[in-house]
């Protein structure tokens, strides 16, 4: 049975592709699961896999050519078959817009519509557990009607009773519905709050990064004030009323540091770069008012620092994202680093990668540049510009020293983080790296 | 104590209720000479006389009147129809007269009959002998309904239903009759009517079972168990007054609920005690109450539909674990 | 008719000829019926003047009482349905009058009769007719289902034929009980049709029960005269299906009726057999008080009123000097107090407590 394949959805915002590269001719074999093509969408070049089996009897698009999302772009059949229709439909179909069935799209936070036995048919009944009356079975695949908090009765109950505001709260029953275990593990979670995850030590190195999945959070209605702040700098400074915190950072201990770590294992490569990501990330969990985002209506505060790190490639900025950066160690956080950036410049990036970071770090230290203000990842609450590291002379008892110095700017969204919220962040971030022993305690 | 089968039981409780109050007397098709269509009556005749234990024409609109009319004049009838798909044909006396006779009389006439026998599935007995009719029969103000689950319960049970005052629908089922269990020994052993029993505690999830759901709804407790649910197994006994407290007071505890029945779920026992439970325990719920009844399809004969038309362990580990968000 | 027995002692009768098929002869049916004639000769007296006079007194106050009834009706005072008795006043009377006040009877819906030939006062069935508290059931049975367990009346039931196994039932108790109460059972002849008529009998025969089957046959169930509803229309002649002894009486003459009970009891008290009474009998009113009455003609109507009961009866009485006008007026005017006083009884009673509604559901109340 011959099929058409069409452009598929291979990141989130992507609206149509460029196919860079058909790697099968007409003619060839071809297995569901087999790469047919790579593809160049706006973040990256992705491989697109064959969903069906036969032979690749026509090629729609050349290498270069862009087509639209759902549009056809080759058909596969078997090698007699009558293609003649589908090939007909595929020229009418260039002008249609059609969504493509959508490939793996990030994990949302909410988990997905529990499924429950069908509902009952008449005529197709076998099963007898069918109970026609249950709520679950009928509205599974719906979504929760917007706005609408969905939670069960004891649910409900029990966080009012702990003072939990249902807003901040992630429903894992279907629809997204609040139940007595999300409420549960609130009011039990709750009292971690203020204390940084710790991990069990691990050898320095892995080997591998190790993966995480997007950090939790939960999501706190504006105050009426933040409420009046958002307005008012909206409407003087643009979309994202960005405020910028510079300070200046004695490196000497972080240094030493990372040339103790790279004597000890020459294998490790670690960069001032990877030092910073980790105290960074230990900072917001002193500082979780940074670690955060705006919503619109509500401020998102997460629990763990996936901290984008910018990366330069020849086709622009990306910025690919160290899960939960707060619990890994170092070593994991250089390899890491290393790796994403790699994939990064070779455009193999996929999209939960480089989407829904917490914190974002730009380093331009390596092309001799001061310090610079960097614009903020929206919706993310703030970003640090990291500037080049050199000696110079700086005051210490009264005595004029040389001291590796490196200056640093955080730019933060005034919605989400006040001035004294971001120079407090600031102050520890700079404590810790000045002293790096401050990791350990 | 003593162990037996629950026909066994129930023969018990007739023998002693005809020795307790001559009164009281028995009859129905084949109950006296036969022994019983399935034995419940074996040995009654020979040890009470025919006076007492009666064979009847098949004639169930005549000797179900005959009883309650009987009754009206101060005898104690025990009415066994063969099965309670016979009832059908009795209806217009066990509804129009038992049920109504005190009330339309203004208390002048009591009717103390039980009206027996097994309903609910057998084995391979096709559409017209497999019904469960507790609810059409729950649903008249002036009857009582009863559905004894075990041996111990199915003697303590109907010993009660015989001494009460009013007509009692007393449901057994064909396939416990063979089921043995403890039974106690003393005469005067009798179970409150309208008093449900918890026949296994558990935390996460409370399973309402009758009669043949009963031993399916505890295997199915087992086998949650080993899956990490811990499930309490609640059984009404007296469907008609229902206890509904014992329902209640264990949806606060658990906050979850499955019913399972083998009767058809339309206006079924399931959806009333699940109307029961939303009005007095919403607040305690983690999930819609869950029903998972028998087919809503005639009893079909083959096998292998028969049996997917009843409710399995399978099913109510599923329904369990659904309510359950597992 | 062969003289073969069963094992048992039953008869066996021959079946009728192969290939048989009689046709309904119709017209000649109704023409017959309409002549309302006498059925047999009217019955000596042998009762006492007392008694005789108690039975007119009788007879005449449930004319009155339900006459009132129909008063009553029209105003709206009384609700639902109204059967009444008018015309058929000899049966009950006559029936009752041959058992004793431990004696049982279960009737149809149309009992007013009934009920207060077996005694109860006019006062309390007035009452529950107006669904008063007062009532003999309380203001909760109604017309229909009048009630007495002192005086042994067991209803007043509302489905056609559905008191025919219940007072089977009583008889049994009876039985069992070896005492010799007998019971009345009183119906109508299109409740010979159900199924329940027959595996009544059936049983009372079977287990010989002290139980008297009056069927009233007043010739009309509702609307439907008996030769459009009855492939035979002999009630009596469906005794022989069961071998229960049975008579044809004229069901307006008290006396008849009287007499014939009074076999049909010691039949039951010696030797513990039913008896199938068929009385012919006619209702002057409606089926109830909502029947307009479109399925017979006036004149039919008053043929029948020529063997009114009350005036054959008066007849009797006059003829055999028990009784004359002057005593006759006396009852009157006593019987129009008595139905009177029940009326304003009735009207100044109260309606039962909204209590009540929840009373006698059950005898043994389990409250959870």
């Amino acid at each position: 049975m011959a099929t058409q394949v069409v452009m598929p959805k291979l990141s989130p915002t992507m609206e149509e592709g460029q196919l860079s590269r058909w790697l099968k001719k007409e003619g060839d074999k071809v297995s569901m699961g087999e790469p047919l093509a790579e593809i160049d969408t706006d973040k990256a070049t992705m491989e697109m896999q064959a969903l069906s089996n036969g032979v690749l009897r026509k090629i729609l698009i050349n290498e270069g050519d862009s087509a639209p999302l759902g549009q056809p772009i080759a058909i596969i059949g078997e090698p007699d078959e009558d293609i003649s229709e589908l090939l007909k439909s595929a020229q009418t179909a260039k002008s249609a817009k059609v969504d493509a069935a959508p490939a793996k799209l990030p994990e949302s936070e909410a988990a997905p519509p529990v499924e429950t036995a069908s509902p009952a048919k008449d005529r197709d009944q076998v099963r007898p557990s069918i109970a026609p009356v249950s709520g679950d079975g009928q509205r599974a695949a719906e979504a929760a009607p917007g706005g609408r908090v969905l939670i069960s009765p004891i649910a409900a109950r029990m966080a009012a009773d702990a003072g939990i505001d249902l807003n901040s709260l992630r429903g894992s029953g279907p629809s997204g519905r609040i139940i007595k275990r999300d409420v549960e593990e609130a009011i039990s979670g709750r009292g971690k709050q203020t204390a940084p995850r710790l991990r069990v030590v691990t050898p320095m190195r892995t080997g591998k990064p190790v993966s995480f999945e997007p950090s939790a959070y939960r999501d706190e209605p504006l105050s009426e004030m933040r409420r009046t702040i958002a307005r008012r700098l909206v409407t003087s400074l643009g979309p994202v009323p960005h405020f910028f915190l510079t300070t200046e950072i004695d490196m000497e201990r972080a240094a030493d540091l990372r040339r103790s770590l790279n004597e000890i294992d020459p294998e490790l490569k670690v960069s001032i770069n990877d030092v910073v990501i980790k105290v960074a990330a230990a900072a917001l969990m002193q500082h979780p008012q940074v670690n955060a985002s705006f919503q619109e209506k509500t401020v998102r505060y997460y629990e763990h620092a996936d901290i984008g790190v910018a990366v330069a490639t020849d086709n622009g900025l990306i910025t690919p994202i160290i899960r939960s950066a707060d619990v890994k160690s170092l070593s994991e956080i250089a390899v890491e680093a290393r790796e994403l950036a790699t994939r990064a410049r070779a455009r193999k990036l996929k999209p939960e990668e480089y989407t829904g970071a917490t914190f974002s770090i730009s380093n331009l230290g390596m092309f001799g540049i001061d310090e610079f203000t960097a614009v903020i990842n929206p919706p993310e609450g703030a970003i640090l510009a990291i500037g080049a590291m050199s000696p110079k002379p700086v005051a210490r008892d009264n005595q004029v020293v040389i001291r590796q110095t490196m200056r640093v700017t955080m730019s933060c969204d005034h919605r989400v983080v006040d001035g004294a919220i971001g120079a407090q962040f600031l102050q520890t971030f700079k404590k810790i790296l000045e002293n790096p022993l401050y990791l350990f305690v | 104590m003593a162990v037996m089968t629950m026909r066994d039981a129930l023969n018990q409780a007739l023998s002693e209720e005809l020795a307790r109050d001559e009164n009281v007397f028995l009859m129905g098709e084949e109950v006296a000479e036969y022994q019983g269509a399935y034995k419940v009556t074996r040995g009654l005749l020979e040890k009470y006389g025919p006076k007492r234990v009666i064979d009847t024409p098949i004639t169930e609109l005549g000797f179900a009147g005959l009883g309650v009319g009987a009754a009206m004049a101060g005898l104690r009838p025990i009415v066994e129809f063969m099965t309670f798909n016979f009832s059908i044909l009795a209806t217009d006396q066990i509804i129009n007269s038992a049920a109504k006779m005190l009330y339309m009389s203004a208390g002048q006439f009591k009717i103390p009959i039980v009206f027996r026998g097994p309903g609910g599935s057998a084995y391979q007995v096709s559409s017209q002998h497999s019904q469960a009719l507790e609810s059409w029969y729950a649903y008249f103000p002036g009857l009582k309904v009863v559905m004894p689950s075990t041996p111990a319960d199915a003697k303590g049970l109907l010993k009660s239903a015989i001494r009460d005052d009013d007509p009692v629908i007393f449901i057994e089922q064909e396939r416990m009759y063979g089921m043995k269990g403890e039974v106690p020994e003393d005469v005067d052993f009798t179970i409150p009517l309208g008093l449900g029993e918890v026949k296994r505690e558990g935390s996460d999830a409370t399973i309402i079972a009758r009669s043949l759901m009963v031993p399916i709804a505890l295997q199915a407790a087992d086998e949650l168990d080993k899956q990490g649910v811990s499930c309490e197994v609640i059984d009404p006994r007296t469907i008609r007054p229902l206890d509904i407290e014992t329902i209640v007071k264990s949806v606060e505890k658990t906050n979850r609920v499955v019913i399972a029945e083998e009767s058809h779920p339309f206006c079924s026992v399931a959806a009333e005690i699940s109307a029961q439970i939303t009005e007095r325990a919403f607040d305690y719920l983690d999930a819609p109450v869950k029903r998972v009844s028998g087919a809503d399809v005639p009893m079909p004969y083959a096998k292998n539909l028969e049996k997917l038309a009843i409710p399995g362990v399978e099913q109510l580990v599923a329904a369990v674990r659904e309510v359950s968000y597992l | 008719m062969s003289n073969q027995t069963t094992e048992r002692g039953g008869k066996i009768r021959d079946a009728p000829a192969s290939g048989t098929m009689v046709e309904p002869d119709l017209a000649n049916r109704q023409a017959g019926r309409a002549s309302g004639a006498a059925l047999a000769e009217p019955e000596t007296l042998s009762e006492d003047k007392d008694t005789l006079l108690d039975i007119f007194r009788q007879m005449l106050l449930i004319r009155r009482f339900e006459e009132k009834c129909a008063e009553s009706y029209a105003l709206g005072k009384i609700g639902g349905f109204c059967h009444l008795y008018i015309g058929q006043e000899a049966v009950g009377v006559g029936a009752i009058s041959a058992i004793r006040p431990d004696d049982y009877v279960l009737t149809s819906y149309r009992e007013h009769g009934q009920a207060i030939a077996k005694g109860m006062s006019p006062d309390s069935v007035m009452a529950e007719l107006y669904g008063k508290a007062s009532g003999c059931s309380g203001g909760k049975g109604g017309s229909m289902h009048l009630f007495s367990s002192e005086l042994n009346f067991l209803g007043g039931h509302a489905i056609v034929g559905g008191q025919i196994p219940l007072a089977t039932g009583v008889a049994f108790a009876s039985k069992y009980r070896q005492t010799d109460q007998v019971t009345l059972c009183f119906f109508g002849e299109a409740a010979v049709n159900q199924g329940a008529f027959h595996e009544s009998l059936n049983m009372a025969q079977l287990w010989k029960l002290p139980c008297i089957y009056i069927c009233e046959n007043n010739q009309y169930g509702m609307g439907t005269s008996l030769e459009r509803a009855m492939s035979v229309q002999s009630v009596a002649q469906k005794a022989c299906a069961y071998e229960i002894a049975s008579e044809l009486v004229d069901g307006m003459d008290v006396l008849a009726m009287r007499h014939a009970t009074e076999r049909a009891a010691g039949r039951a008290r010696k030797e513990s057999l039913p008896t199938l009474i068929e009385a012919r009998t006619y209702r002057y009113m409606g089926h109830s008080m909502s029947d307009p009455g479109n399925y017979r003609t006036r004149a039919e109507i008053e043929k029948y009123q020529e063997r009114d009961p009350i005036k054959l009866f008066t007849s009797v009485l006059k003829e055999n000097d028990v009784i004359d006008d002057g005593q006759i007026a006396n009852f009157e005017k006593e019987i129009k107090e008595q139905v009177e006083h029940a009326v304003r009884f009735a009207e100044e009673s109260p309606e039962p407590d909204p209590g009540e509604l929840y009373t006698d559901v059950y005898s043994m109340p389990i409250n959870n």
